[in-house]
């Protein structure tokens, strides 16, 4: 459940009420408008996940490398490959 | 597509699953609750390359499953009305109640139509005054605030012909009642990440101290569970039980502020009760008083269905992660996803249907 | 803590309606049709259900194939219900190794559609038909009710001389075979899908309604030895792959990573909650050959713009019959099973 997919902001729309405000969403080309309601801090340019038309979070792009270091770091260091049954 | 393409990347998944296979030096079984990551194990075949030592078990993490019969035979009531317009998500449509399902409605002549977003059930409320437009309300946390969101907006805009029926379930209060229940064999947890993207972790803190359980928040890629997985058989080696997150990149320990202050404005907790599973207190939402005239059940005035019992269908014991699919005697037999004899072989997410899709069937 | 009140209180649903469900490509249809209409048009038993039927006539072998279309928007990225009319049903000729030469087309009209717009869909039919080089030789024409009808239907039927020297089908499908997809998957149904649900895309992506006698010609001409054609349209590539596999009782395997899908596509079916090997194609097929002519083949195909992105998905095999099985992206593998009904999106 929660289907939620990460797209890019490429436009925002303001309005006067903050929970009202808008953006243009782009995911691997394909735009739809989606509500900023509950991602006041969203800025173009930023990812976010989309779940129903809303998005819930900016992506942090930080956190999302961490895994691809770890695993790089993995490789280099565990060069035997031990299986002990 | 970026933030997706990368989690599915067979070199990572193959590194991981070589030092998850170094890892494990006992069998451990480890529950996901949330269809949306049943559906992407099971569609990977992710099972598969884990070491057989870790068994994977599916939890009631599918809304439409474990939405009660009486309410879907209130939705069909609602929509058979010919001022209604019914809208819902897709998966809900096919889910039988006591004696029709939404799509069969539609086929005798309501107005039942597929939406992907409580906004879109807004604007036809605002192009069809004339109408009563009716919002299908199912969801975990990660849905409501779309739903308080929807409702909101239609107070403000003062839309008299808009209302929802409301069917949301509350995880951290299913996994309670799992954890608590005598037949328990669950070591561990994969929290639903997107509920967490809301809700935040911070609730699931006293239930893995009060049951000595690992409970890591995860995210819905191949990567995402299998990191997950890891995390959580690392605190099981390690004789440790706590909440991690594994789905940093999306979930923040206090959740997401703004999204659950409009959900506790427009609702509030409330007993439900779970399809196969019975009521668990204080694990579902509803409207709050203010909000009371947005609830189509009093605006409709829907009385109970009555319902009637049909045995063979194990879904509670699915549901649980105590039997699997392919232990019920109907399954794939008398229950298939062309002729359901219950929800989890409904939904495109339940475990039944997700283990007939994809194969795992003993005599297949 | 509650008791569990262990019991799923469902009755299975009675199923004496027709549902959209029936018309999806899927496992429903297939039983409608194996139990509705079988039952009554049986005779003479004709082998396994394929695209179109093949009649022997005072020594001609023809091929003889009908479709509707019932399509809305009337008008997408791509194409119309017109062309949709023409290239369907000289697809499912060209699927039987038969040149496609005469077409008939019924008409039934919604009373209130706009007459522009009729002129806009039969002037796209005579360029397909004059694309493809057959000639519209008969008709009908009927008008319904306001509201009983979407616009427009159309029926057409058509009649081909078959050129492939050996009867084309699942029958002839064996162990060993290579499987090959003609293109990318899926821009028919996110065209289509894009206009209803109001999508925009940043560059759009346009249905791949085609003809597809070309590239099975060059098959031909080649001196290809093809054993079995599909064109892929409701279900997907998944449901023609299944309906082969139980019509010749063998196996399938595909690998995920080999199937062509450009990203638009791929995009799409992310946020509608779709998977593109269940999305439905109005220019592609799939073609078995024995694995010794797979490179040829694809090198031909590819020589045709149609079938410029042709790719070898897959293998027949002897174990496993009637199950299709894929290998996905990260290597694990699962059964890529027949559709129920019609694929709903998945939201939650």
């Amino acid at each position: 459940m929660c289907l939620a997919v990460p797209g890019k902001i490429v436009g925002i729309e303001e309005q006067e009420e903050a929970s009202l405000r808008r953006a243009t969403v782009d995911f691997g080309g394909i735009r739809k408008e989606v509500s900023l309601a509950f991602t006041p801090e969203a800025a173009p340019g930023d990812y976010v996940l989309v779940h129903v038309g809303f998005a819930l979070n900016v992506v942090d792009e930080g956190e999302a490398q961490k895994i691809f270091e770890m695993l790089r770091e993995m490789e280099e260091l565990g060069g035997q490959e031990e299986s002990s049954p | 597509m970026k933030f997706v393409d990368e989690y599915r990347d067979a070199g990572a998944v193959g590194r991981l699953t070589q030092e998850l296979a170094r890892r494990v030096t006992r069998p451990w079984t480890i529950m996901e609750v949330c269809g949306g990551q049943t559906h992407t194990i099971v569609k990977s075949g992710l099972e598969g390359l884990l070491p057989p030592a870790i068994t994977l078990v599916h939890g009631p993490g599918c809304p439409v499953c474990v939405t009660p019969v009486e309410l879907i035979d209130k939705a069909v009531a609602i929509a058979s009305r010919p001022e209604v317009i019914f809208c819902s998500f897709g998966d809900m449509l096919r889910v039988p109640g006591s004696r029709s399902s939404l799509l069969e409605a539609k086929a005798a002549g309501a107005d039942v139509r597929m939406v992907y977003s409580p906004l879109d059930a807004l604007k036809l409320a605002r192009a069809n005054p004339g109408r009563e437009v009716v919002f299908f309300a199912v969801g975990f946390e990660t849905t409501a605030p779309a739903n308080a969101m929807g409702v909101w907006q239609a107070e403000r805009e003062g839309l008299a012909n808009f209302s929802i029926l409301v069917a949301h379930v509350l995880v951290p209060p299913a996994i309670e009642a799992i954890l608590s229940s005598p037949n328990r064999r669950i070591d561990a947890f994969l929290a639903a990440g997107h509920v967490c993207t809301v809700m935040g972790y911070e609730e699931y803190e006293p239930i893995a101290q009060r049951y000595r359980v690992p409970i890591v928040v995860t995210g819905f890629e191949p990567l995402d569970l299998l990191e997950g997985i890891f995390m959580a058989v690392a605190q099981l080696e390690d004789g440790r039980a706590e909440v991690e997150n594994q789905y940093r990149r999306a979930v923040r320990r206090e959740g997401n502020r703004p999204a659950q202050q409009r959900v506790a404005e427009v609702f509030e907790v409330s007993a439900r009760k779970w399809r196969g599973i019975g009521e668990i207190p204080s694990s579902g939402l509803r409207l709050r008083e203010r909000y009371r005239r947005f609830d189509a059940e009093t605006r409709f005035g829907v009385a109970e269905a009555g319902i009637e019992e049909a045995g063979e269908c194990i879904a509670g014991l699915v549901l649980q992660g105590i039997k699997k699919p392919f232990e019920c005697p109907a399954f794939g037999a008398r229950c298939t996803p062309e002729t359901p004899l219950g929800a989890p072989m409904v939904s495109s997410e339940g475990a039944c249907a997700a283990y007939y899709h994809y194969g795992k069937r003993p005599h297949a | 803590m509650p008791e569990f009140n262990l019991t799923c209180p469902v009755i299975a649903p009675a199923g004496d309606r027709v549902l959209m469900a029936h018309g999806g490509g899927g496992r429903l249809m297939h039983q409608l049709i194996e139990r509705v209409f079988l039952l009554e048009f049986s005779s003479p038993p004709r082998g396994p259900l394929h695209d179109g039927a093949v009649l022997r006539l005072d020594g001609l072998r023809l091929a003889f194939t009908t479709d509707s279309y019932v399509v809305r928007p009337l008008e997408f990225p791509g194409g119309d219900i017109g062309n949709l009319a023409v290239y369907g049903t000289v697809n499912d000729l060209a699927m039987c190794g038969a040149r496609p030469l005469y077409l008939s087309a019924g008409f039934i009209l919604e009373e209130g559609l706009e007459m522009e717009t009729l002129r806009r869909v039969v002037r796209s039919m005579r360029e397909a038909a004059a694309r493809v080089g057959v000639a519209l030789v008969t008709g009908d024409t009927k008008v319904v009710d306001r509201g009983k009808g979407d616009g427009i239907f159309i029926n057409t039927a058509g009649v081909g001389l078959v050129e492939a020297p050996v009867e084309i089908g699942p029958a002839a499908v064996r162990a060993g075979d290579a499987v090959i997809v003609s293109g990318d998957l899926g821009a028919h149904g996110v065209a289509v899908l894009s206009v209803r649900e109001g999508l925009e895309f940043a560059s759009p992506v346009v249905s791949d309604a085609a003809p597809l006698w070309e590239p099975v010609a060059a098959l031909l001409k080649a001196g290809l030895e093809v054993h079995c054609l599909r064109d892929l349209t409701r279900g997907g590539l998944a449901s023609a792959l299944n309906e082969i596999a139980a019509g010749a009782g063998a196996g399938i395997e595909i690998r995920e990573a080999a199937v062509p899908v450009t990203e638009a596509v791929q995009g799409a079916c992310e946020i509608l909650g779709l998977d593109p090997l269940y999305v439905a194609n109005e220019g592609r097929f799939v073609a078995f050959l024995p694995e010794r002519e797979a490179e040829r083949a694809l090198v031909v195909l590819r020589t045709q713009a149609v079938s410029a992105a042709a790719a070898r998905i897959g293998t027949v095999t002897a174990a496993g019959r009637g199950v299709v099985t894929l290998t996905s992206r990260i290597g694990g593998r699962r059964v890529l099973d027949m559709l129920s009904g019609e694929q709903l999106p998945r939201i939650c």
